[in-house]
């Protein structure tokens, strides 16, 4: 029976990222499942399977659409045939959710496939809350900013990354995806402490909650360096960090991110019963 | 810094990390920028390996992801689509020296771009076989034939069919280097390569450009009509029939 109300959210529960091989096992059990995320640049083709299984899973799951390349940090204009594609994508499917990354990908005419990273100043400040508007107005719905995973520092940036994300929902009204796994990693590689950054974040502003794995490597020095890889399991210091953030912000909807080596259906919804089994010591 | 200089580096792994980027201690940025070089590289090769699993087996992995890494330097994404990421693998395939004796490689690369094309086409509901046989001959000759949106059609001096049959589903290699060409229907959801009966090509081809049944049989030489009106009606090809003018 569809809902259609309860469409329109995410529920403070677990989500996985949805892998077209996941979908015989999803639909036969999707436990302890309860919505979808996708990432929109996937389903801009024409019709196909990608669409078909699509149609099929918003009849029975909340869908997120997670994009990967508006380049919503580029210095250049946004590409306005990307922005068409995104709304008719929004338009048909009506998703419970949109999000996007701080971030760069796109240079010039070309597309580098990765989530670059900004400085942060008021001119970057400007440029993203400019795109950022633009998206909203031209999607015509809300949209959740993540924070990034970074590996360097700028030496022009003068702003707090949690100052300037609170100050770019603030100009934009936009709401956050809370990264926790992208804390671990950014906090890890910047040297500060993880648990603090939890602390400071704008709780009330978090619309969705991802986890997800990261690889270990080091730098120059050999001090650790953590690569944002989407290829394995939640690490503990991971999970620990997620339980402190709904500690203080409250249940959230929470998703399973894992991209890269992707495992069977089992192996995925155990990551995702262990996020259950923290969202249940949770008030929502 | 600026995007510009930051792009420079990326993709020219000889230049040094951009001044401007820094590790936790204000030490220059070194492996911490590798990070994005690698991740670029790692992706463009991913996307592009999905791409051509033909062109990867002919050619053997090793050999496959160093000729991506000189792909994906001289031609980067123009778009954010993944999906249809290679467009310009055939043309780089034809200047490319170290395969400059495996000529059918950028034929093979072409059809492998159309099967994806294909596979991210407009769905569309095909005609009853009887639509077309209940035609009368002036009707059938004077009707024109829409077909679907994930149709493609590809014409090739090389054995192309046999090649991708052979990779693709361990099929026997070809022993001639006879010229095959290629009907791709999408009786579903997977697109099916088929190959097209001698000469029929350019009836196909003058029907995907909207000409009738009889302009598309002037547009051709002899060819088996029967087995192509065949192919393309078991293969849900055609999804409409205009009659008169």
């Amino acid at each position: 029976m569809l809902d259609q109300t309860a469409k329109r959210r995410l529920p403070a529960r677990p989500g996985v990222g949805y892998k077209p091989q996941h979908f015989s096992s999803i639909l036969a059990d999707p436990t302890p499942v309860e919505w979808l995320e996708i990432h929109a640049e996937n389903y801009m083709g024409d019709g196909g399977r990608p669409l078909a299984q699509l149609r099929h899973l918003a009849e029975r799951f909340p869908i997120s659409v997670h994009g990967v390349g508006l380049s919503i940090g580029g210095e250049a204009a946004l590409d306005r045939d990307h922005l068409a594609r995104l709304k008719q994508l929004c338009g048909w499917l009506d998703p419970a959710s949109f999000s996007e990354h701080l971030a760069w990908s796109t240079h010039g005419a070309e597309f580098l496939n990765d989530l670059l990273p900004l400085p942060y100043t008021e001119a970057t400040l400007a440029r993203v809350c400019a795109h950022i508007d633009e998206v909203q107005d031209h999607v015509g719905r809300r949209m959740l900013l993540e924070n990034p995973s970074v590996y360097v520092n700028f030496t022009e940036t003068n702003l707090d990354e949690i100052d300037f994300l609170t100050e770019i929902a603030k100009r934009t009204g936009c709401g956050l995806l809370l990264d926790v796994n992208n804390v671990y990693v950014s906090c890890t590689n910047r040297q500060t402490d993880p648990g603090d950054y939890i602390d400071r974040f704008p709780h009330d502003l978090v619309g969705e909650i991802h986890l997800g794995g990261h690889d270990e490597d080091a730098d120059d020095a050999g001090a650790p360096l953590l690569i944002d890889a989407h290829g394995s399991e939640v690490v503990d210091p991971v999970w620990q960090l997620y339980a402190r953030t709904l500690a203080r912000g409250g249940a959230k909807p929470t998703l399973i991110e894992w991209d890269n080596d992707v495992p069977d259906w089992p192996v995925l919804a155990e990551e995702a019963t262990r996020a259950a089994r923290i969202l249940d010591g949770v008030p929502a | 810094m600026s995007q510009s200089e930051f792009r420079a580096a990326l993709l020219d792994p000889s230049r040094p990390a951009p001044e401007g980027l820094t590790g936790p201690a204000g030490q220059p940025a070194g492996r911490r920028f590798d990070v994005y070089r690698n991740n670029v590289t790692v992706s463009l090769t991913e996307a592009l390996r999905q791409a051509f699993p033909v062109i990867r087996k002919l050619v053997g992995e090793e050999f496959f992801t160093a000729m991506a890494r000189e792909h994906l330097r001289a031609h980067p994404p123009a778009s954010p689509l993944m999906m249809f990421y290679g467009a310009a693998m055939p043309a780089f395939l034809e200047t490319f020296p170290p395969v400059a004796h495996l000529g059918y490689l950028p034929d093979i690369a072409r059809l492998e771009l159309a099967l994806r094309q294909s596979y991210h086409a407009a769905d569309a509901a095909p005609v009853a076989a009887e639509a077309l046989q209940t035609l009368t001959p002036d009707a059938f000759v004077a009707a024109r034939l829409r077909l679907a949106p994930s149709v493609r059609l590809l014409r090739s001096c090389w054995p192309i069919h046999a090649i991708w049959t052979a990779n693709a589903r361990n099929g026997t290699a070809p022993k001639q280097a006879t010229a095959e060409d290629v009907l791709i229907v999408r009786p579903d959801f997977d697109p099916e390569p088929l190959l097209l009966p001698a000469g029929a090509a350019p009836f196909v081809a003058a029907l995907a450009e909207g000409r009738t049944v009889g302009e598309a049989l002037d547009a051709a030489g002899a060819f088996d009509l029967t087995a192509t009106l065949g192919l393309l009606l078991g293969g849900s090809a055609i999804v409409g029939i205009i009659t008169g003018e």
